[in-house]
């Protein structure tokens, strides 16, 4: 188990190290002049001088790349060239609220489509596995900043059930979940459509498997035998297909932030955007895939407790 | 001598496109306490499809004619739950492949726990108690740190007896052992064929073996009966039956037997051609096709059982004449 | 079940002469035939767009602002007059332009690297697959902000982005579909007597790798049309005043509560399109390997 964890945290780290020079040369390795591309054309002169002092522009290229890398992995992403506030700052200050509406999305998801791929797959091609399906495979691809629009003319502008803009006034809980509502109901919906599928493919092929007919030849129920002795799993390979989808998850809250207007590292990014405020926007990005890359750590964690064989094989 | 389990006119049947095709047919079969009944024969004879016809575990599409009487009431009757407590009371599995039948992810104790659980009287602690006294009983040393281990880490032959402890543990009056041996090295299978023998005493009632092995029949079997394409073909006494085999099939796999042959050999013997499929089979004796010493008659009537000494009979028309 | 008599042979390899067989299967299942109709209405659309259109989508008619939908404007006018009708189905040409070329260019790039992982050295493999993984980590939409950031916004990035974020899709089907060929009996075999890696792969690959790909475009035209109209929607996509339904559902959102019928009839196509293609892909998966078609949706 710890080996099998110290290899993945391993990996983890390469993939980061490696993301992060996909993201310097697109910066760096450009024609043009380093300084402005990764500032931004707003940024003043003493802060170009400034930030080439710091980079080391004339260093070679190897040398530079790897200094950013080291530099990000310290969590020293610069400073924002308008508030000359530390990136650092903004972005984890921005990050929990992001990662509060993925968990949230994903998490009513998961308890809605759980069950509906459970009870698919234990019905196979009854009524009801054939509307999970139809309603499934609709709602699979629908793109999450869409309904969050729809979402929001129909259940704020037109019925007025839920706010429109904004997260809600700080230390007001209860103002804060209306916000939270119709956002994470957007972030989540495709995922929906996507668990229940993939929990019923996979627990069809887990009940097929021959220690099934094992319980059921000692008598033991097939709604407990589904749900301990095959849920388990099945759940693994669900598990690994959500932490390669966290991707498109924090993909779906951050267009979703902009939309509603919530603070969030969507909304800091795009500010950035629009304000041509650079170190900013390449800050959240740099977090944004730390975050993507621990996820994934920790699914892996998840599934080597769920599958013993896993750690063994490798 | 009563009889734990018998079979009147038993056909299974499963769904195929729009047609129902019987995987065996038409089989009459009786297991008396304290005995072990042999089912013998190539795979694709029928003889998983009857055991599942016995426990009721058939698959979806799949239907049991005739009656299946388990110490004489009809199980074909009975409601599906009142079945599946007597599969986890009476009537015990060991099954195929040891490398597939335990939950992999779930740690051996628990999973003997589980099979218990149609036991109500014991309590959790009686039952993982039992459990580890039922894993030293078919010669597992450190019981206690078996239970605590994943199926993965464990061989065949010790997944297997976990297998057949796990059966024993419901002290069941009817085993049913479907090719318990096939998957495991030779060494490995003599010691599974001796702990079922032990199994056999420690059990009140009685085991039905399925294999294709005739030598492991020699060995453990009181009676056999030796299936083809879903028929009885014959049967009797294992003493009456192996030594005085009637019909042809019956020949042909004793001679395919390599513990049958006693010159050094590097040919081994096969039955040429395949078992019919069950919506595909002949006219006549099913065996017919494969027969060396059909007749004419063969292919166009069906042979019906007749008697061959005191409880053995075969389905050949070659029983007048030979 | 032991009985070998259910266990049916069965052949891996779809061959080209089944495509007939595989259209028949395809267009008999109602989802597949639906949606096949609809993907076949959007392309007729999209290529005669100009035909179609009732007007001229980027001719502006201020007098005529936000006009609610009526007999001359089916669909309304947008906060400019311009005709919405029109501008959707000159939207539906650059939805498709940038789907067709996006999962173009991820095929390609997926292909070539895909086959050189597969049949190259294993230090080769393994640096891909570890460039595969690093490249799925980066953030689409926030990487797709920072990338049109440095470049500026054209159809060129957004292919480059379409085409990066999809590439490690085809490049994953690719290279496991080479490394299982690389070790299939008949492939081996085929070496033995001498025939060419570029011949084996172009007979036995080609074949092999035409269903999957298939089904993976299908699968992926919808998230390509989410990631185009979500740019668009950013303003960093599509560039005004050239039609797209996310730069229309992004005026859409600014006037959400003057003119509700813009956002909200910008948005049908891309839930009907993303609709459409999904189940034109599971059906076309399904028509291909009729096998798992009840087990695996």
């Amino acid at each position: 188990m710890g080996s099998y964890l110290v290899r993945r945290f391993v990996l983890a780290l390469l993939v980061l190290c490696l993301a992060l020079l996909i993201l310097f040369l697109l910066i760096y390795a450009v024609p043009g002049d380093p300084a402005t591309i990764a500032l931004g054309p707003r940024a003043s002169e003493a802060q170009k001088l400034l930030f080439r002092e710091r980079m080391g522009l004339d260093d070679p290229l190897v040398v530079q790349a790897v200094r950013y890398i080291g530099l990000m992995l310290r969590g020293d992403m610069g400073t924002d060239i308008l508030s000359q506030r530390p990136v650092a700052d903004l972005v984890l200050a921005a990050l929990p609220r992001t990662v509060l509406l993925a968990l949230v999305g994903l998490g009513w998801a998961v308890a809605l489509g759980l069950p509906l791929g459970v009870v698919s797959a234990l019905n196979p091609n009854s009524w009801i596995d054939r509307v999970v399906g139809v309603i499934s495979t609709s709602v699979v691809a629908l793109p999450s900043f869409l309904m969050a629009i729809y979402g929001l003319m129909l259940f704020s502008v037109t019925l007025g059930w839920f706010p429109a803009i904004g997260a809600g006034e700080p230390g007001d809980f209860g103002d804060q979940v209306r916000h939270l509502v119709l956002p994470a109901l957007a972030v989540g919906i495709a995922w929906v459509g996507y668990i229940a599928r993939l929990v019923r493919v996979s627990m069809l092929e887990v009940l097929g498997e021959n220690h099934v007919k094992t319980y059921r030849a000692f008598g033991v129920s097939n709604l407990r035998i589904a749900l301990r002795f095959v849920l388990p799993i099945a759940v693994v390979p669900v598990l690994s297909v959500l932490g390669v989808g966290m991707g498109n998850l924090l993909s779906g809250a951050v267009l979703v932030e902009v939309v509603f207007s919530r603070p969030g590292l969507g909304s800091l990014a795009y500010d950035a955007v629009v304000s041509r405020n650079f170190p900013v926007l390449f800050g959240s990005v740099v977090v944004t895939t730390a975050l993507y890359v621990t996820a994934n750590f920790l699914t892996d964690t998840a599934i080597a407790l769920l599958d013993p064989r896993i750690v063994e094989e490798g | 001598m009563s009889a734990v389990l018998s079979l009147e006119s038993v056909s299974v049947l499963y769904r195929k496109g729009r047609t129902m095709v019987p995987a065996v047919r038409d089989v009459t079969l009786e297991i008396g306490r304290g005995e072990t009944l042999g089912l013998v024969g190539e795979s694709g004879s029928g003889k998983s499809s009857l055991a599942t016809a016995i426990t009721g575990l058939l698959p979806s599409g799949g239907r049991v004619d005739g009656t299946v009487r388990f110490e004489g009431s009809d199980l074909t009757g009975l409601a599906a739950s009142d079945r599946r407590r007597l599969r986890g009371t009476a009537i015990a599995t060991i099954a195929q492949d040891p490398f597939t039948s335990l939950n992999p992810v779930v740690r051996i104790g628990r999973q003997l726990v589980e099979f218990q659980h149609w036991q109500t009287d014991r309590s959790r602690a009686e039952r993982w108690r039992r459990a580890a006294e039922m894993l030293a009983q078919v010669g597992l040393s450190d019981p206690e740190a078996r239970m605590r281990q994943y199926p993965h880490q464990l061989s065949g032959g010790i997944r297997q007896r976990v297998a057949i402890a796990a059966a024993l543990l419901v002290n069941p009056r009817l085993l049913i052992a479907d090719e318990p041996t096939t998957a495991l090295d030779a060494t490995t299978e003599d010691q599974i064929i001796g702990l079922i023998r032990n199994a056999r005493q420690a059990i009140d009632g009685a085991v039905v073996f399925i294999t294709h092995d005739m030598s492991v029949v020699r060995r453990l079997c009181d009676r056999v009966a030796v299936l083809y394409a879903g028929q009885v073909v014959e049967t009797g006494p294992v003493g009456t039956v192996l030594g005085d085999p009637r019909h042809p099939y019956t020949k042909a796999l004793l001679a395919c037997d390599p513990a049958g042959i006693e010159t050094p050999t590097r040919l081994l013997p096969t039955i040429p051609g395949t078992v019919p499929a069950p919506g595909n089979l002949p006219p006549g004796c099913v065996f017919a096709p494969r027969c060396t010493a059909a007749l004419p008659v063969c292919s166009q009537r069906s042979p019906r059982p007749s008697a061959a000494g005191p409880g053995h009979s075969a389905a050949c028309h070659l029983m007048g004449t030979a | 079940m032991t009985d070998a008599s259910l266990a049916v042979p069965r052949s891996r390899r779809p061959s080209l002469g089944q495509s007939g067989a595989i259209l028949r299967r395809l267009a008999s299942s109602p989802a597949g035939a639906i949606s096949l109709g609809f993907i076949l209405l959007l392309f007729a659309v999209a290529i005669f767009a100009p035909l179609v259109a009732p007007f001229d989508p980027i001719a502006i008619a201020p007098r005529d602002r936000m006009q609610p939908p009526s007999a001359v404007h089916w669909l309304g006018t947008d906060q400019l007059g311009r005709d919405v009708l029109s501008r959707l189905i000159f939207g539906t040409r650059t939805a498709l332009q940038v789907a067709l070329a996006g999962t173009g260019g991820a095929f390609l790039v997926g292909m070539c690297l895909g086959m050189v992982s597969g049949l190259g050295p294993k230090w080769i493999d393994s640096l891909l697959v570890l460039l595969n993984d690093s490249l799925k980590a980066l953030p689409l939409i926030l990487f797709a902000l920072a990338l049109v950031s440095i470049y500026g916004p054209s159809m060129v990035t957004l292919g480059v982005i379409i085409t990066l974020s999809m590439a490690p899709g085809y490049f994953r089907v690719v290279r496991n579909q080479v490394l299982v060929l690389r070790n299939a009996d008949y492939v081996v075999a085929a070496q033995a007597m001498g025939a060419s890696w570029l011949r084996q792969s172009m007979t036995h690959l080609l074949p092999n790798l035409i269903g999957p790909i298939l089904v993976l475009i299908a699968m992926d035209i919808p998230a390509v049309i989410g990631i185009e109209s979500g740019l668009s929607f950013l303003g960093q996509g599509v560039q005004p005043p050239n039609a797209s339904w996310g730069t229309m559902l992004s005026e859409g959102y600014a006037y959400l509560r003057q003119a509700p019928h813009i956002a909200l009839t910008a948005g049908a196509p891309i839930v009907l399109a993303t609709i459409a293609f999904t189940f034109f892909g599971e059906a076309l998966r399904d028509a291909l390997d009729p096998r798992g078609a009840g087990d695996r949706r």
